[in-house]
């Protein structure tokens, strides 16, 4: 897809908005899950318990406010571009989710995984830069 | 990953990619946002809440994000992300059967890299 010249400033910085809260409200909302413990058991009060303490989780209110910047800059990229456009955008934050978790939560990463990260975000940049449209309008 | 892991892995993809296709839809029909004033930004929220497609993508996001919870309580983040990661082997599967689009080849091989890739993940 071929933006007008006027809209490139905005959608790239959008875009990078976009690449920072994502993978950043990723990392907070385990964080906080972490804090919180292991959802062992479905009995209604255990569940109802953990949701009272997500919701009083610092971390989670946190990685909650740098999702929804995450998901206001996706909104108004997408008031112009289309899915297919900024879907690729997103490949990256891939890797940024597993270099926040290993710097921030100290999470230990085998080297297969750091691999199989980077072909991920290869895949997703390949599946993403088709054209927006293959099907015939109308 | 275990039975439990794969089921609300399962439900982060399809609630997931089922309220983004709703949300998109949603935004498009509101049009371009061409000022970032706050009121301005409010009015154009205001107007995609007057439409039943927000409501229902908005919907589905909360039920994937509540189910992305529950894996962030038991994997670590750098495992429970890159495997999402499918749900775009479920946007080229969907677009292929569901929408009749033509997908081409380098999209294939994009598919096939994401899931070799969530092996590698998996394995990891």
């Amino acid at each position: 897809m071929k933006l007008p010249h006027r809209l490139h400033g905005k959608t790239i910085c959008l875009i990078g908005l976009m690449a920072i809260f994502g993978p950043l409200g990723d990392v907070l909302l385990r964080k906080g899950m972490k804090q919180i413990g292991a959802v062992s058991s479905w009995h209604p009060e255990v569940l109802l318990n953990t949701f009272d303490r997500t919701f009083h989780s610092g971390p989670i209110w946190l990685g909650i406010s740098s999702l929804l910047l995450f998901f206001i800059a996706y909104l108004l990229v997408l008031s112009w571009a289309d899915y297919s456009y900024v879907q690729p955008a997103s490949a990256m934050g891939y890797l940024f989710v597993a270099v926040l978790g290993y710097l921030l939560l100290g999470e230990v990463i085998p080297r297969m995984r750091w691999i199989g990260v980077l072909v991920i975000c290869i895949g997703v940049l390949l599946v993403g830069g088709t054209p927006p449209r293959t099907t015939e309008e109308g | 990953m275990t039975g439990r892991d794969a089921i609300f892995l399962f439900i982060v993809i399809f609630a997931g990619t089922g309220g983004e296709l709703a949300v998109t839809h949603t935004m498009k029909r509101v049009g371009e946002v061409q000022s970032f004033y706050p009121h301005h930004l409010l009015r154009v929220i205001l107007r995609a809440f007057r439409c039943g497609w927000m409501w229902f993508g908005v919907s589905l996001m909360a039920f994937s994000f509540f189910s992305l919870l529950m894996l962030l309580s038991w994997e670590n983040v750098s495992f429970v992300v890159p495997v999402t990661a499918l749900s775009y082997v479920l946007g080229a599967l969907g677009g292929k059967f569901l929408l009749g689009e033509r997908v081409e080849a380098r999209r294939w091989i994009g598919v096939a890299l994401v899931c070799l890739g969530v092996l590698l993940v998996c394995v990891g």
